[in-house]
């Protein structure tokens, strides 16, 4: 194994969220288009994912590949069928939770900030601060840097290890919040808000949706947090990942499973139950007395949106950067280049350049996060 | 501002018609006067604040941010006040944040002693104080047409349910009343007697039809009804008393200003319920003009004297609720419809006269006669009940409309754009063609627009369809392939069609929207732009 040739990049370097990049520790890196490859030689979209052709790897992509690297184990990024897989622990141990232990052909971990070299590219991953496990792999060959995040989100998170701004000629990014309108609230108070209710309705039953991955362990432990020591109640679909955030050091407390075996029907008078958004249109959320629908997602930040899914209590907890988070995240690691992989790309590409940066969306598809 | 802001952002999230009005009268009997009074008048549009009007509201955002950005936003959110609301740039200051601008008491006093000048220098100040849902609430109420499914009517119906009385008493003083609505809470709460309608003319609430269905024919008895042409303009209703005149939607808004040629010639005591039509006698008969003519009148602040000459308003009348004193809505409606006959014939000619009765003595006989309309104003047959009294709402087994089979065509998706609102996530505003020439070679010309007529899932459907078959983008249109032997084929309803010089096809239609999904159809099977123009020519 390789160190990262030159790079002075330092793990305690800017682990939270507004703390600058040093840029000085990073200027011999600098050399503007005097790189011997153009950056689209290292890593280029493709319609299976991003590639790279020296290293003979895809990034997260959607179709089966011989070499993949994963940035995180959310659906749309994580797939079973790659020949050879290269993720962190978390995210190996995610994907075999989901899709077997025979998902790929053959796996490696990644630790974060270890260096490897594929085929004369240097890779390294770096914590993301999306979900548990989930990085930024930055790619390098000949002083040029390409950092693909993944998804991202700089604010801390009691589940997962925090993002770190990474300094690279091109920052590759998503942009599922990226408009202006989309400022995520702080998402303590968002849970001060769902106890609120709970006080309040001690009647209902309060039907939270959380993406499976992430959000509902994140909203358990923020919960937790706030002081609330009731068990809560989970469906059936959360409960490997629960247990696995278990394993990894992540208290959630007392989990019980949302069935009516385990009691009538008032029994859930005053609970909180947590699900995936999917199953609260089918029999499953009928269960519960006069029930009233939450959804934990940063899409809630929009009335209709919350109104459109028949939300009630909407909760704006994002797992992704907001736009203000997209935009400092941009500044502070100030790339020559920014690529945008999906979501509102328009609005960020015309951000980059109104504020000096090159930028161009990619249109990759495959990852647009409705359940985030 | 925060109590007013908290009702809009619970009313838009609760669901049904029950929990609303539970939480309204909930509000109604929680908060003082006179802010439930301006709260009901923002929540019912009745709150007119000259100092601010929309066009002001994106200017001062304008200011703050990239036009661009806030394009791209408004296009993302769907509605004016939720995108400024959302993306209002908050400066750093002792202010920011603390949300202690004034109650909605203050705000509506304030604005209200404002110049248009002051009135967004104080929005300004107000929405840099204010958090994010407290500027949505802020915005609405200056801007009116609050979207969160809350129709005047079920205000009303919850003004009723909080004072225990019925909403049409609550509808009939209506109009006499002004914000913030003192004498009404002082009645409801039964610490003052109920107000008077001191307004002369008041809005009577209407009475309105059932669609019929075929099971209705079997038991139905032709003979216990009367029919007359449904007619394709709209429905209002004109009342003149002690000199004051007025003419009302079905909904009653006042639309008098837009109709002065009318509203002159209302020489009578009483109220009629009518057809609003543009209209001409000449030599006995009435030529009555189209929708679109119509349309001409519509929404306008001035009219114009050669507005007034070109397409002249006129009211075809269907029933007499009211004659002098004397309220006849208790009445059958045949007694109703002599009375009428009485009431209309000394009027000015140019100006009214009576919807013609069809006779019949079956159902089949009067299928025929709406399969043969003799006019293309006229949208089907309306079947009423002769004993039927005049019922405010919409009354079951009294009166029913049996419209004409709207027209179809199999067109071919050309564009779509993304949607507003509740469907911004979706590509849900589709345009359409037929083809000029033969599949093979002609092409394609689009003829029309629609974003409605499918279920949701035939949404996503539709939706997935416009991703895997994108061929080029425009902002938040996307071009989708469409040849003789690629595309999707909608099956097409519309009511009319006419000649027009604005659509490069040289047709448009009148409210069409998708019927049926036709995956089913090669899309070289459409139909050619000559069968729509033979639509034309069959319709003159
Ligand atoms: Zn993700």
């Amino acid at each position: 194994m390789t160190r990262w040739e030159d790079c002075p990049l330092a793990m305690a370097l800017a682990t939270n969220k507004h703390k600058p990049v040093v840029k000085a520790l990073f200027q011999s890196h600098r050399r503007p288009y005097l790189h011997a490859m153009r950056p689209d030689e290292l890593l280029c979209p493709r319609p299976e994912g991003l590639y790279c052709p020296p290293g003979g790897f895809h990034i997260d992509p959607v179709r089966p590949v011989e070499r993949a690297l994963i940035t995180h184990g959310h659906a749309d990024h994580a797939r079973a069928g790659h020949g050879h897989v290269l993720a962190t622990a978390e995210t190996l141990d995610i994907m075999a939770i989901r899709y077997g232990e025979d998902h790929a052909g053959s796996t490696q971990v990644a630790a974060l900030g270890e260096t490897l070299i594929i085929d004369g590219v240097a890779v390294r991953f770096h914590p993301a601060g999306h979900v548990l496990g989930s990085a930024q792999i930055a790619v390098g060959r000949g002083g040029l840097r390409i950092v693909a995040s993944g998804d991202y989100k700089p604010r801390p998170d009691p589940t997962c290890a925090s993002f770190e701004p990474v300094d690279c000629d091109v920052f590759i990014t998503e942009a599922t919040f990226g408009l202006p309108v989309f400022r995520h609230p702080d998402a303590g108070d968002e849970i001060s808000r769902l106890l609120g209710s709970v006080g309040a309705n001690p009647d209902r039953a309060h039907l939270v949706g959380a993406y499976s991955l992430g959000k509902a362990q994140r909203v358990i432990r923020l919960l937790r947090d706030a002081g609330y020591d009731q068990p809560i109640y989970i469906h059936g679909a959360l409960k490997r990942l629960c247990d696995y955030y278990e394993s990894q050091g992540i208290a959630l407390g007392e989990l019980r499973p949302a069935t009516v075996e385990t009691g009538g029907k008032g029994d859930f008078a005053g609970a909180v139950v947590l699900g995936p958004p999917s199953a609260f249109g089918d029999k499953w959320a009928r269960r519960f007395p006069d029930p009233l629908i939450s959804f934990a997602s940063g899409w809630m930040m929009v009335r209709q949106r919350a109104r459109q899914r028949g939300v009630e209590l909407p909760l704006v907890i994002s797992d992704h950067a907001d736009w203000d988070e997209l935009t400092a995240t941009i500044t502070a690691i100030a790339p020559e280049e920014v690529w945008v992989t999906h979501g509102r790309e328009e609005a960020l590409v015309r951000w980059c350049e109104m504020n000096g940066t090159r930028a161009r969306p990619l249109h990759m598809v495959g990852y647009e996060d409705e359940a985030e | 501002m925060r109590r007013f802001a908290d009702l809009i952002d619970t009313l838009v999230l609760t669901p049904g018609r029950n929990g609303k009005l539970k939480l309204l009268s909930g509000y109604f009997r929680a908060v003082p006067d006179p802010e439930r009074g301006y709260a009901l008048a923002a929540l019912t549009n009745g709150l007119d604040i000259a100092s601010v009007k929309p066009a002001m509201l994106r200017e001062l955002i304008a200011g703050r941010m990239d036009a661009e950005l806030f394009k791209l936003s408004y296009d993302y959110v769907g509605d004016l006040a939720e995108t400024i609301a959302l993306a209002w740039p908050v400066p750093a200051g002792p202010h920011a944040g603390r949300n202690d601008a004034p109650s909605l008491t203050g705000i509506v006093e304030a604005l209200a002693g404002a110049s248009r000048r002051e009135g967004p220098q104080l929005i300004a100040g107000w929405l840099d104080q204010l958090d994010a849902s407290s500027r949505y609430a802020l915005l609405k109420l200056v801007t009116g047409g609050f979207r969160i499914g809350l129709s005047a009517r079920l205000a009303k119906q919850a003004l009723a349910d909080f004072g225990g009385v019925a909403v049409t008493e609550i509808e009939e003083l209506w109009h006499g009343l002004e914000p913030p609505y003192r004498t009404l809470f002082d009645w409801l709460e039964g610490v003052a007697d109920k107000p008077v309608n001191a307004a002369a003319a008041p809005f009577r609430p209407v009475m309105l039809s059932h669609a019929i269905e075929d099971a209705d024919f079997t038991r139905l008895d032709p003979a216990d009804f009367v029919a007359e042409w449904k007619w394709d303009g709209i429905r209002v209703q004109a009342t003149a008393e002690r000199g004051v005149r007025r003419l009302y939607t079905r909904t009653g808004d006042d639309i008098s200003a837009a109709f002065p040629d009318l509203v002159d010639h209302l020489a009578f005591d009483g109220t009629v319920d009518g057809e609003l039509l543009v209209a001409r006698l000449a030599e006995g008969e009435v030529s009555i003009g189209t929708f679109s003519d119509l349309q001409q009148r519509l929404n306008r602040k001035t009219v114009t004297g050669r507005m007034v000459r070109d397409h002249p308003a006129f009211l075809r009348a269907y029933d007499l609720l009211q004659d002098g004193s004397e309220d006849l809505r208790g009445l059958p409606f045949a007694e109703r419809r002599a009375r009428l006959e009485a009431f209309i014939a000394p009027l000015d000619p140019h100006r009214f006269d009576c919807s013609p009765m069809l006779a019949f003595d079956s159902w089949d006989e009067l299928a025929q006669l709406r399969l043969a309309l003799p006019e293309p104003v006229i949208e089907g047959v309306m079947i009423k009940r002769r004993t039927a009294p005049y019922v405010a709402g919409r009354p079951r087994g009294e009166w029913f409309k049996w419209k004409r089979d709207p027209h179809l065509v199999d067109a071919v998706l050309m564009y779509a754009q993304r949607g507003h609102g509740k469907r911004s996530g979706y590509y849900s505003d589709y345009t359409f063609g037929v083809w000029r020439g033969e599949p093979e070679e002609g092409e394609l010309v689009p003829v029309g627009k629609a974003y409605f007529g499918f279920t949701d899932e035939e949404l996503k459907l539709i939706d997935k369809y416009v991703r895997d078959h994108t061929i080029e983008r425009f902002g938040p249109v996307r071009s989708v392939r469409a040849n003789a032997v690629t595309g999707l084929v909608f099956e097409v309803a519309f009511e009319g069609i006419a000649r027009s010089t604005r659509h490069k096809s040289g047709v448009a239609m009148r409210f069409p929207r998708i019927n049926r999904l036709r995956w089913d159809k090669p899309p070289a099977e459409a139909d050619r732009l000559e069968t729509l123009e033979q639509m034309i020519a069959g319709a003159q």
